[in-house]
This record gives structure tokens, C-alpha cells and sequence, in this order.
């Protein structure tokens, strides 16, 4: 259990002071294409192999679901899955995505009906919202490892979202009813 | 049963017309009727002419929808306002669709979000619209059936005529009811008969919410949108002096790099217009990567700014406003406001004598609370589409003080204000922040630059460093005692960086409780912009008036609630002087309240530590008890109770997370929330170095308790987040046996632990 905890946490918390951004040359106009596949389907992109996901998402490919908070892997607004992972995508360049899988929240199911989607609707979680895609994307990844998670374990998955409207004891209430559906 | 007249000032505020393709629209004013006095913004307002704000729409296949006209920020107004419509309507509230009304002045009067005020002041237009669509469908189905309007009923969206067994619903009768006129008069439910209010519903965009729609304004697009981000001065007191684009224009997917000017430099600005960087350099390009990467590199020079004298139109008073030269530092500030403190300060408040009693007290307790800017930290950063062409400028964004802003935007691009359209979006949380609409006017200058549609983004950086802070502040409180130890006089004098937080307040209690009673206030000038943070100025003053209080309590050996109850007797029975501010009542009544549901003076455990503090603010009064236990020397808050009385609760579900977030929300910024400045730069730019709370760090529980009453309902985004940072601090106390006197109260627990003298 702890090694995927550990796994879980150590993806989640990529260190910032690998800033994309400086390690690119500033001429660098190299355009790359990638085959992605997202929520199920394949996607093509033509774009600079540094880009994060983030962009990729929300730039290029209109899903507009995944959040930008702060762009440096600290307030979890962002985060998608990666073969079922929860990661921070605006810390992910596109270039290193490869065949992995990623799902959005545009992709989490396929009505609304992820027992994490339901359990926050009927909490009524959401206070303005704009935190929550990145909520679920972390739980819905925590239970996914963790079906049976102890407070402890929500607290360690889930504190790298922020959420400045304060709804973390619905959160966690949810959580725990999602556990068991 | 309240009987509510449909027109005000011989105006009716209804009108009703038939739909294209039969149905029913009956639109309503929200400004006409309800004039809650207190908030500067609505004294200035009331007298606007404002037209229909709302709608009601029934169509003839019987599909009803509410406009609600509020910007949504996460306070749950969009579905608040619409259930209070359809209980008097007479619905089933699981058929009705609820949309977001467009913002229009022209067509929806005033939209404003801020000041807890947007159920309380539209509580009665809203249900006396309801009540009169539905009487006149029941006046239609009369005519139709031939039976006399009082033998009518309806029930769920149904008309019924018990005798004859005929019924009809709302949409087979909703074109002919639109052919009738607006009835004068009309009834409205009793409150004990509400099916529909006080129950709990879940929030209307709920499900769109949880699978991620683009409902935020940084999700909004159009085709051919570029997008821009601006870099401004590193630092407050300075300015653009010059920049060069040469290299960044050759950046991939860059479109061109220029400055603009927010405002020109005789505008007077309006209460929410701000020129904090009146310059900024704009990047404009295809992507958002490509643009931060442009944004990085590009070179640019600053100046000083010279003292600048500001043209201010507050409410159609003419003033100018001094902003001083200077590279502005924490450390300074604070010892600046030391300083000042101890000059003439501006009276606001005497009962009694004061001095007199000061000078005769056996014993005097003299404490000093200061807290720091705070940056608001919306989850969504500022953001904003435009598209402005010569026949018209498209706005759509999250602002919490539209008409406001959309003046500034019409008198920057020189447009008649017809022109100017705004689309509220959600907002990414608001807390006060987005009701400075500087970045919807930079967006239009963008587009009508680019003749393009652009999306201007703030990063998290921008977003935490342009200021609009609440502001610092720091009050120091007295109380005199005579021999035998009873409390004779108080005196709080406050003020802060750029705004003292006490103007206004010095009426609130315990004036009225204490014979001898002083209040004054003074400032000290900042080139650092402040604003509206959530429940404005209260925010501290609640958090060092009651934290005093706690002291005085105990200095008088009296049981914190006992004390406070005592004081709230006295300004009920014999009250000292006139215009308090609150009604000691409801004061006492959630403090009673708190007491009894988390079990106050039962034994607890040990290792528990308890604080309480009650406060009134925003026309709500609000209590919390903290339950804290310490684990290696750091806080954990196993519980908190609350207790608020904010009237009617229109919504349970909603209101009971409101002020669970208000709880989190306090806690964190008691704790952690601290902006300082050095050279005039902030110290803080991203959440690596501004804390904010997080989930391991919140209430294990928060159990919240309303006062059931037939008041009409009042605000309630803002009261209960005042007070928790006392409870907090009173309860840290009982914890540590230390009186925390200056927020963030994190950095003493840390010295704390690690041995060093803790300050203050
Ligand atoms: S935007 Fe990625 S963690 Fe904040
Ligand atoms: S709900 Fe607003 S930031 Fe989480």
C-alpha cells in the first residue's frame, strides 16, 4: 500500500524548480507532431515539444475542464490522469506523454456518473468550482489505488489541491461515500 | 401573510408580454423595490433607473425558466434567487430550468456581488414577481373556466378548480395570462408554508461543475482569439519606462508586443476603478505558452513614480487622491503605523468621559493587534475575453461590479455606453478581487488594438502581485477598570495602510454596553492599492476586538460567553448612547446558541483547547467555537461549532457550505495569509511561497447552526469569516498559554516550537 501511496504522492508533487520554461533555448521554434491519446480517442498536435499539457488541453485541443491555477505543480487545479495517475499537467510537457494514456475530467465517465462525480454532487461540494475538476481528478485517481482509504491517506492525496472557497470537509465527506458505493 | 404592492414610485416593476410562439415573459426589476440602506455602493444606486432585471418564462408546452441576474461566484446566489421565484410561483422546483441572465444595464439594472447583499436585497422583487406570474395564470384559468379566481388553486406548477374537477398546467394558460394586466397587488406565502425555501437543493450548476463544462471565464473562446498576457512594474511606486519587443516579436507564435494606458490621466475614477500600473507592456499571440514564454524574455526598463495626485468621483463627489512616491517595505510599514498611532487620531465615537474614567481606574489593559496585506487568491486568475470593433465592444468575463466597470470601459474607448455588451461567465471565486474591473478595460484596449478577439490571462504571478490587497492594519484597545474591577471605559483606536478598518464600525458593539467609550481612527499613505476583501474591514476588526475581549474577560475572572452576554444585557436594557448598530438580541441569540450546541463549560478532554467569538457584520450575526488540539507543538482543529442568524435561510444545503468555507477560509488567512513588500516588490508571488490552507490542515469537523426566525433573509458570504480568526486565536491561547497579537499567526507557533522567544 505505501509504495503506491508513495508512487502516487511523488508523481503528484513533481518538484517546480524544473521549470519547464528555462531549460528551453529562446530561438527554439521547433514544432513536433504528437499522437496523443486522450479520453479514448487519438489526438494530433502540432506543438512546441515543451508545452505542457495544460496548454496542449486547454489550447489546443478545447478541453477547457482542466484548470490553471498557478503552473507550478502547487495548487492541483490541473491535474489529469496518466495511465490512471493523478498528475499536475501544467508540470507535464507534451514531449513526455508518449503512448501513455491521459483522461481528463471531460473524460472521467461518461455521464457524470463516476461514484466521485456523483458523491460530489450529492455533498454539493462546490462552492465556485473552478478547484473541483481537479478534486475529483485526484480522488477519482486515490480510490482507484486506495478503494478504502483512511482520513490519513485523503489527507495525503488530496493536499496538493487547493481550495481557496474552503470546501474540504465536503470533500473529504464525499470521498469517504464514494469509498462505499 | 405580506401583501406587496407591484409598482413603486407609480412605476411598476413587472412587465409581462407574450412570447414569439405563445407563452408567458414576465420580466422584473431587482433595484425598484428593495433599498437596504448601510453599503455606500447601494446608496448610490438606488436612484438608478433601472428596467427589468429578470425574467420569469413559462412556454406554452409548460417548460419554465428563471434568469437569475447575479454574477455567480461560488456564493450559490444563481440558485438561491431562482428558488425564492419559484416558491412563490408555485412550481415544481426539479422542472424548473434556471440560465444566467446576460448583463445589460439597460435591461437589468444594477448586478453587483459583494457586500453579502444579493439575496437580501432582492428577497421581496423576487417573490412578489413569482406570486404575480402566478396570479395571473390563476386570473387566465378564471376567464377560461368561467368560475370566479378565488376558487382557484394551483399546486406544482398545476391550476386547479376543485368543484368542477377542471385543471390545467401553467403552460396551457401562460399566453392568455401574458394578455392580462400586471395585477396591483398580490399576496405572498406565509413563511411557515414554504415548500420550497429553507429546504435543502443542490446547486443548480452542480453537474456541470463535476464534469468539467466550460462555465469560467477563462474557458470562455471564439474562433480567431488570440491571447495576451501583460507584464507590469516588479514593484508598487513604479512605472513603465521603456521596453524593447525587437527579439520577443520574432518568438514563435508571438502577433505583436505594445503598451497600453488603463485610464487617461483625468478621468476620475469611479469607487471600483483602479490604476494601480496605469501602464503595462502587452504580449499578444497564438498560444498561451508561446505568450508566458514571450513574457519571460522580453526587456524592460522602470522608473520611479513621482507623488501623484489621482482624480476621484466617489458617487458623484469630486476628490483627489494623493498616492506617494516611494519604494514601500513591510518592515517600515508596520513601524510607520507604530508611530502614527501615537499622534491625533480623527474622533468617531465619544460616550461618556473617557479620559476621565481612564484617569481614575484602579487598572487599564492595553493590548495591540496588526495584521498584514492579504492577497485574495481566487482559484481562477484574473482574466477576460474581448472583442472590440467599431460597431461594438464584447466583454465576457467573471466581475463582481459589472456596471461599474463596463462606465470605465466606455469612457476609455470613447463608445457610447449602448455598445459596451458584457456576458458574465461563473467566477473562479471573487472574494472582493473582481469587482476591480481594470483587467476588463486592459482587455478591451487589447482587442481594439489587435481589431481581434483576445483573451488577456493573468498568471498566478501577476494575479498575487498587482495589489488590490486588503489592506494592513493595526489596532490598539484599552479597557479601565475600577477597584472592585468592573469594566468603566474602552477606547479603540485604529488604522491602517491606506484605510483604517474602523470608520463605520464604531457604532457596532460594545459601544452601547460600556459608560465611558472612545473610538478613533486615523491612516497612513501607501502607493499600494487595497480593496475589498471578503466582509471588508470587519475582517480585523472582529479578530482584535474579540480577541481583546477574551482578555478582558479573563482579566475579570468571568467565563468568555458569560462576560460577552453580560455586555450584550446591558446594551439591551440600558443601552449607552444612540445609533448602535446592531440589535443585541440577535447578538446574545447566537452566542446562546454556540453555547449550547458545542457543549461550552461541559468538561472536555484534556488536551482540547477551546476559543469563542461572536461577531455582527454585513447584517448577519455570526458565533464559532474552536475545539483545538496540539500535536508536536502545531494546531489541529478537531471541530468547529458556528451559529449564525442571517434570517430566513433560503437554502440549507448552500448556506451550511458557505460557512464551512468562511470557517476553512479564516483559519487559513488567520494562519498563513501574508503579503510583505520589500523595495516596494511583494514578497510573494506563487503558492510556494504564499500559504495557503490545505486539506490536512482544515476543521476534521465543522458543524453549523442557524437561528430560525422570519426575518428576511441577510448575508451571509461574509459574517461567519470574521469571527473564526478570534475563536481561532482565543482557542490557540487556551492551547499555548501565549496571546497571539499579530496575524499570521503561523510564524510565532513556529518560533514556538523551535524554542525561540515568541514576538508580541
Ligand atoms: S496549475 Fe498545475 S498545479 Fe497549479
Ligand atoms: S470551490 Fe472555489 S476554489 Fe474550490
Amino acid at each position: 500500500m505505501w509504495k503506491v501511496l508513495e508512487r502516487l504522492l511523488f508523481r503528484v508533487t513533481v518538484s517546480p524548480t524544473s521549470r519547464l520554461a528555462e531549460r528551453k533555448s529562446f530561438y527554439s521554434t521547433l514544432m513536433a507532431t504528437f499522437n496523443l491519446k486522450i479520453n479514448g480517442k487519438l489526438q494530433k498536435v502540432e506543438v512546441d515539444p515543451t508545452t505542457p499539457m495544460l496548454w496542449v488541453l486547454r489550447d489546443h485541443l478545447d478541453l477547457q475542464g482542466t484548470k490553471y491555477g498557478c503552473g507550478i505543480a502547487q495548487c492541483g487545479a490541473c491535474t489529469v490522469h496518466l495511465d490512471g495517475i493523478a498528475v499536475r499537467s501544467c508540470q507535464l510537457p507534451v514531449s513526455a506523454v508518449g503512448k501513455q494514456a491521459v483522461t481528463t475530467i471531460e473524460g472521467l465517465s461518461a455521464h457524470g456518473d463516476h461514484p466521485v462525480q456523483k458523491a460530489w454532487i450529492e455533498h454539493d461540494v462546490a462552492q465556485c468550482g473552478y478547484c473541483q475538476a481537479g478534486q475529483i481528478m485526484s480522488a477519482a485517481s486515490l480510490l482507484k489505488m486506495n478503494p478504502r482509504p483512511s482520513d490519513a491517506d485523503i489527507d495525503a492525496a488530496m493536499s496538493g489541491n487547493i481550495c481557496r472557497c474552503g470546501t474540504y470537509t465536503r470533500i473529504k465527506a464525499a470521498i469517504r461515500s464514494a469509498a462505499n458505493r | 401573510m405580506d401583501i406587496e404592492k407591484t409598482s413603486y414610485n407609480r412605476r411598476s416593476f413587472l412587465k409581462v408580454s407574450v412570447l414569439s410562439g405563445g407563452g408567458m415573459l414576465l420580466g422584473f426589476s431587482l433595484v425598484a423595490q428593495s433599498k437596504p440602506a448601510g453599503l455606500k455602493v447601494q446608496a448610490a444606486l438606488s436612484g438608478e433607473g433601472a428596467e427589468l432585471t429578470s425574467f420569469i418564462r413559462i412556454t406554452p408546452q409548460g417548460q419554465i425558466a428563471i434568469l437569475s441576474p447575479n454574477p455567480e461566484f461560488g456564493q450559490n446566489v444563481k440558485t438561491a434567487m431562482p428558488m425564492i421565484v419559484a416558491e412563490e410561483l408555485d412550481v415544481d422546483w426539479k422542472t424548473v430550468v434556471v440560465e444566467q441572465a446576460p448583463f445589460n444595464t439597460r435591461l437589468y439594472g444594477r448586478q453587483f456581488t459583494g457586500g453579502s447583499q444579493g439575496i437580501r436585497q432582492y428577497w421581496k422583487s423576487l417573490r412578489t414577481a413569482g406570486a404575480s406570474a402566478r396570479q395571473m395564470l390563476m386570473e387566465a384559468a378564471a376567464q377560461a373556466w368561467k368560475v370566479p379566481v378565488g376558487e382557484i388553486t394551483t399546486e406544482a406548477g398545476v391550476l386547479h378548480h376543485k368543484t368542477s374537477g377542471k385543471t390545467a398546467g401553467y403552460g396551457a394558460m401562460a399566453t392568455e395570462a401574458a394578455k392580462l394586466p400586471v395585477p396591483k397587488e398580490v399576496k405572498l406565502k406565509a413563511v411557515d408554508t414554504f415548500k420550497i425555501l429553507s429546504t435543502p437543493r443542490q446547486n443548480v450548476d452542480g453537474m456541470s461543475i463535476v464534469t468539467g463544462k466550460p462555465l469560467f471565464s477563462l474557458d470562455y473562446r471564439q474562433p480567431g482569439m488570440l491571447i495576451a498576457m501583460m507584464v507590469h512594474p516588479p514593484g508598487f511606486g513604479q512605472k513603465l519606462k521603456s521596453f524593447d519587443a525587437t527579439a520577443v516579436r520574432k518568438m514563435p507564435g508571438i502577433r505583436d508586443v505594445f503598451s497600453i494606458k488603463i485610464f487617461q490621466e483625468d478621468y476620475a475614477q469611479e469607487i471600483f476603478d483602479t490604476r494601480t500600473f496605469n501602464e503595462l507592456v502587452v504580449i499578444v499571440g497564438r498560444s498561451t505558452w508561446e505568450v508566458m514564454q514571450a513574457k519571460k524574455k522580453l526587456p524592460v526598463q522602470w522608473e520611479p513614480i513621482a507623488d501623484t495626485v489621482e482624480k476621484q468621483n466617489a458617487f458623484g463627489q469630486m476628490r483627489d487622491k494623493i498616492v506617494p512616491a516611494g519604494l514601500e517595505t513591510t518592515d517600515a510599514h508596520y513601524a510607520g503605523m507604530k508611530e502614527r498611532e501615537a499622534q491625533p487620531a480623527k474622533e468617531l465615537r465619544r460616550d461618556g468621559d473617557p479620559e476621565t474614567a481612564f484617569r481614575q481606574a484602579a487598572k487599564v489593559l492595553e493590548r495591540t493587534y496588526t495584521a498584514p496585506f492579504l492577497a485574495h487568491n481566487s482559484m481562477e486568475p484574473l482574466n477576460c475575453f474581448a472583442h472590440v470593433t467599431a460597431e461594438k465592444a464584447f466583454l465576457a468575463c467573471g466581475i463582481q461590479a459589472p456596471e461599474f466597470t463596463e462606465r470605465a470601459i466606455a469612457a476609455r474607448l470613447g463608445m457610447p455606453i449602448e455598445k459596451i455588451d458584457i456576458q458574465l461567465t461563473r467566477m473562479g471565486g471573487g472574494f472582493g478581487r473582481k469587482a476591480y474591473g481594470h483587467y476588463m478595460v486592459e482587455a478591451a484596449l487589447i482587442s481594439q488594438k489587435m481589431k481581434a478577439p483576445v483573451k488577456l490571462i493573468y498568471s498566478r504571478e501577476d494575479d498575487m502581485t498587482y495589489g488590490i490587497y486588503r489592506p494592513m492594519y493595526r489596532m490598539t484597545f484599552r479597557a479601565a477598570f475600577d477597584a472592585a474591577g468592573n469594566l468603566t471605559a474602552f477606547h479603540v483606536r485604529g488604522g491602517g495602510i491606506p484605510e483604517s478598518p474602523l470608520g463605520g464600525s464604531e457604532n457596532n458593539f460594545p459601544a452601547g454596553a460600556i459608560d465611558h467609550y472612545l473610538a478613533d481612527e486615523w491612516t497612513f499613505p501607501s502607493n499600494i492599492t487595497v480593496g475589498a476583501f471578503r466582509a471588508p474591514r470587519s475582517n480585523f476588526i472582529a479578530v482584535a476586538q474579540q480577541a481583546f475581549l477574551d482578555e478582558v474577560a479573563e482579566t475579570m475572572g468571568k467565563d468568555p460567553i458569560g462576560f460577552r452576554l453580560e455586555l450584550l444585557e446591558r446594551a439591551k436594557t440600558k443601552p449607552v448612547g444612540k445609533n448602535n448598530t446592531y440589535e443585541a438580541d440577535r447578538y446574545a441569540g447566537v452566542l446562546k446558541l454556540v453555547r449550547d450546541k458545542s457543549g461550552w463549560g461541559q468538561s472536555s478532554p484534556a488536551n482540547l483547547h477551546r476559543g469563542v467569538a461572536v461577531y455582527f457584520c454585513h447584517n448577519s450575526y455570526a458565533a464559532h467555537v474552536v475545539d483545538l488540539s496540539m500535536k508536536e507543538g502545531q494546531p489541529v482543529v478537531e471541530k468547529v461549532t458556528s451559529a449564525v442568524d442571517c434570517g430566513i435561510v433560503v437554502n440549507p444545503e448552500a448556506a451550511g457550505n458557505m460557512v464551512e468555507g468562511a470557517v476553512v477560509d479564516g483559519i487559513g488567512n488567520a494562519l498563513f495569509g501574508n503579503l510583505t513588500v520589500k523595495g516596494g516588490k511583494p514578497q510573494q508571488s506563487n503558492f510556494d511561497n504564499y500559504r495557503m490552507i490545505r486539506h490536512n490542515e482544515a476543521p476534521k469537523v465543522i458543524e453549523v447552526h442557524f437561528v430560525k426566525n422570519e426575518i428576511d433573509p441577510t448575508g451571509l458570504g461574509e459574517p461567519p469569516f470574521p469571527p473564526v480568526i478570534a475563536a481561532l486565536a482565543n482557542a490557540l491561547y487556551k492551547a499555548t498559554g501565549k496571546r497571539l497579537y499579530s496575524q499570521p499567526f503561523q510564524p510565532a507557533l513556529d518560533k514556538r516550537n523551535t524554542g525561540q522567544p515568541v514576538q508580541g
